[in-house]
């Protein structure tokens, strides 16, 4: 084996016993890649990065994560609130996944687009599907771990897909919960598997790699390179226009890590699992969305989880459906058409995956269902044998395309559309008036005045019946109190001390390490006292409901007089906002209810203002340490992006 | 001529500046993910734990517990305070006065971790071995520690710890 001569003698004398640098060399820069690859080949790149940061942010977060029933959600909301940098490692896991995907579905339409899936490249193609499934799996899993509402509940859907199956279908769910319902074996076992997958994704991306490199990559035009004219090295060519990609990737994906970094999940997510109450809207997330869609556009229960996994098989077979020798879709005037009206139908499927499955959403799911189908099993294998393709340049040196940075960002727009359609019903929330809050927009902080007067009228009202339970009395330093009033607020309160020598469990002052404690004893003694209505802790209420804020300040201001034509039950109060119209809770706030130490004047609206602003910090206490390192970190990667951009064209200058 | 040396001049440093910039960003945002491993907030608000004392009799200790590690608080005789006061002139390992390692002669504090791998050392209970200086016993590698918790023969190169504490009351202590 002739290797490349290293000038190092270390390398070299490495390189001879395991030859990784001649393997490397091999494989980025003597590696032959089509020159006109253009800026979607970005997305196999990024994929891969953004599995080593879902691999990254993943193993340190288990670090911290306990995969248990009662201590699950809690650990999370540590993550969150405790540990060092745990909201930035957490906020960049759970939108990596979505970015993830993201980078993985451009990937796969341009595949199809370019037809990349054809000879020699059907395994290539499969294993990219495999990764796919894999993925799903994975991302499945992993949003059962933080054990809210939607993490149950979509475990509970989801598992009991597989009671479809006649006859085994019953004895595999419960195989897969390890018990007769969701509960704490399945979430060991989600956990045991999430870690897990992630590697077996890394060795299917290995043969992916493998497979790619057996005949390179395909390129836009679908013709194969014809010799070195075609080609340059991967090195440094595609590694700089990689990374230039890479940079733009990172602005968009920072932007959601940093500024709306809970948009793409829900808000039911932040209430902790009940296995007696479903939430009234579940839906999975965004990127299952088609393939929910069209589960529930079949009316059979088998025959719909059958559909959804066979929209998967079709791109398993998509290589002997479509049979057209012209790879490129350029080439291919009604295929194009097709291909992108197959585009439209996916999106549109991803949106009616979240609408209610009522009414006109059902006609047209199954529609789009419908069409899915026939574009894999009629259209291609049709197209194949009626399409007549343009004539095919001769060789890639001869033609020339290139499609700009444009379209791909216009494409990443469109897919932020879908991730935008995709967000649930949103609507139920709309009628909610929108407030102006200090803390909102990039550089929103919190008003120190407004936190402690908000916490004036959580100690005055609300604290007699909510608990606020991931506050602990050492975090009121972040409303602006001293070491000694946290200490002063702390002894206001008793906590459970340790048993004593005696055996015997006291009360003792609270300190400033201690949580807040909850005024019941238990949640039935809570009940009791409240009219058979739970009153739910508060600390995470502002992400917990659509509308955040705004919706807390409408429930607190939305009391009215019931309409003459309105049947009240007992014990209920009309709002305008609550849904149904009347809420357990008694009109909290009134005028002077609190007399503010500051000299404000305690009205309605103040104290609603005030105490929506304090629970907006209880459940987000890192957002103003957010806003600021996220305005340096967009600010360094765009930096680094146009410099990287002007490298790209210095290294290209001379190929074109 | 001169316009291509120039220009690869400008290229070479565009190259290395992104490269380093790149470089830069990437060990930064590494520290996130190395910080994570270090105690949390709430780990570290419970740095300090208040002691009762008031039950401890003459030459009984009992063992409470510091950041999760174990505290030796003894309330020490007469003639142990003697000992440990005379052997200030013998020859030890980490030489330190009686008088630096207690704030009350009667009271000892002490972090109850072996100086030499971290075993706890025995000596607490009255049917415990003591060691040949009458304090503690490590039993993992045989330290013998003296009335005053210092290494007086065995591995352990330290005297065993005194935590930062105060006396709130006279019955009470603050450790940490």
């Amino acid at each position: 084996m002739s290797g490349p001569n290293f000038p190092n003698p270390i390398v070299r004398w490495i390189d001879h016993r395991l030859p990784v640098f001649t393997f490397m060399h091999h494989e980025m820069h003597e590696y032959p890649t089509p020159k006109n690859l253009n800026y979607w080949w970005n997305f196999g790149s990024l994929a891969g990065i953004m599995l080593v940061i879902m691999l990254v942010s993943g193993i340190t977060l288990a670090m911290s994560y306990t995969p248990h029933t009662s201590m699950a959600f809690d650990s999370v909301e540590r993550i969150m609130r405790d540990v060092n940098f745990g909201w930035l490692i957490r906020y960049i896991h759970s939108n990596g996944g979505s970015f993830f995907f993201i980078a993985v579905y451009i990937h796969i339409f341009r595949g199809m687009y370019y037809g990349s899936y054809k000879a020699p490249r059907e395994l290539l193609w499969l294993l990219g599907v495999v990764i796919m499934l894999l993925m799903m799996a994975t991302a499945f899993m992993g949003y059962v771990l933080p054990w809210g509402q939607m993490s149950f509940w979509g475990a509970t859907v989801i598992t009991n897909l597989f009671s479809a199956i006649p006859l085994v279908g019953e004895d595999i769910v419960t195989l897969l919960w390890g018990g007769f319902s969701v509960d704490n074996p399945t979430l060991n076992r989600f956990f045991s598997l999430h870690y897990l997958m992630p590697f077996v994704i890394v060795g299917v991306v290995v043969l992916h790699l493998v497979a790619l490199h057996r005949f390179g990559s395909n390129n836009p035009l679908g013709i194969d390179t014809k010799g070195p004219q075609d080609s340059i090295p991967f090195h440094p060519y595609y590694t700089i226009k990689d990374a230039y990609g890479l940079g733009v990737f990172l602005v968009i994906f920072a932007g959601f890590v940093f500024y709306a970094p809970n948009f793409l999940g829900e808000p039911d997510n932040y209430i902790p699992a009940n296995p007696l109450v479903t939430p009234s809207h579940i839906v999975p997330e965004w990127y299952f969305l088609p393939f929910y869609a069209i589960l529930r556009a079949v009316p059979d229960k088998l025959l719909g989880v059958v559909m959804m996994f066979a929209s998967i098989a079709m791109l398993f077979i998509l290589p002997w459906l479509d049979r057209s020798p012209v790879r490129s879709g350029s080439f291919r005037p009604v295929f194009r058409i097709f291909f992108w009206v197959l585009f439209a139908d996916c999106l549109l499927l991803g949106y009616l995956g979240a609408k209610p499955a009522s009414g006109i959403y059902v006609v047209l799911a199954r529609l789009g269902t419908a069409y899915y189908f026939a574009h894999f099993v009629i259209l291609l294998p049709l197209l194949s044998i009626f399409e007549t393709p343009r004539p095919l340049p001769k060789s890639i040196s001869q033609a020339v395309t290139s499609k700009g940075t444009a379209a791909v960002i216009a494409a990443l727009i469109l897919v932020g559309g879908l991730g935008l359609g995709g967000t649930p019903a949103k609507a139920s929330g709309g009628d909610i008036p929108k407030q102006d809050w200090s803390f909102s927009g990039p550089f929103g902080t919190f008003d120190r005045g407004e936190l402690q007067r908000g916490f004036q009228v959580f100690k005055d009202t609300c604290a007699g019946c909510h608990g606020l339970k991931y506050i602990a009395f050492r975090n009121l330093a972040a409303l602006g109190y001293n070491e000694l009033e946290v200490k002063a607020i702390a002894a206001e309160y008793e906590v459970l001390d340790v048993p004593n020598e005696e055996g015997e469990v006291l009360m003792r002052p609270a300190r400033a390490s201690d949580r807040w404690p909850s005024p019941f004893a238990n949640d039935n003694a809570a009940r009791a006292s409240n009219g058979g209505a739970l009153p739910p802790d508060l600390s995470l209420m502002a992400k917990a409901r659509i509308g955040g804020p705004d919706y807390l300040y409408a429930l607190m201001t939305g009391y009215t007089e019931a309409p003459a034509d309105f049947s009240l039950s007992d014990g209920m109060s009309y709002h305008i906002y609550f849904g149904g119209n009347q809420i357990a809770m008694p009109p909290p706030l009134f005028e002077d209810g609190t007399e503010y130490s500051d000299g404000t004047k305690a009205t309605v609206d103040q104290q609603a203002r005030d105490i929506t602003a304090f629970l907006m910090w209880a459940a987000e206490p890192s957002l103003e340490d957010r806003n600021r390192m996220g305005f340096k970190v967009i600010l360094f990667l765009l930096v680094l992006t146009v410099m990287l951009y002007f490298s790209k064209r210095k290294i290209w200058a001379s190929v074109h | 001529m001169a316009d291509t040396h120039d220009d690869a001049t400008r290229r070479d440093f565009l190259h290395v500046a992104s490269a380093t910039v790149g470089l830069v960003g990437t060990a930064v945002a590494v520290w996130p993910f190395i910080d994570q491993m270090n105690p949390a907030a709430d780990t570290l608000a419970l740095a300090s734990t208040e002691l009762d004392i008031s039950g401890i009799e003459v030459g009984m200790a009992i063992t409470a517990v510091w950041r999760g590690k174990p505290v030796f608080v003894r309330q020490r005789t007469a003639e142990e305070i003697a000992t440990a006061a005379a052997d200030d002139k013998a020859d030890l390992p980490d030489p330190q006065l009686d008088a630096d390692r207690v704030q009350k002669t009667e009271w000892l504090i002490l972090v109850g971790v072996c100086t030499h791998l971290g075993c706890v050392p025995l000596g607490q209970k009255s049917g415990d071995p003591k060691g040949d200086y009458g304090g503690w016993f490590c039993p993992c590698h045989g330290s013998h520690y003296d009335t005053s918790g210092r290494i007086r023969k065995g591995p352990a190169p330290l005297n065993l710890p005194v935590p930062p504490y105060a006396f709130t009351s006279d019955t009470t202590i603050k450790i940490g």
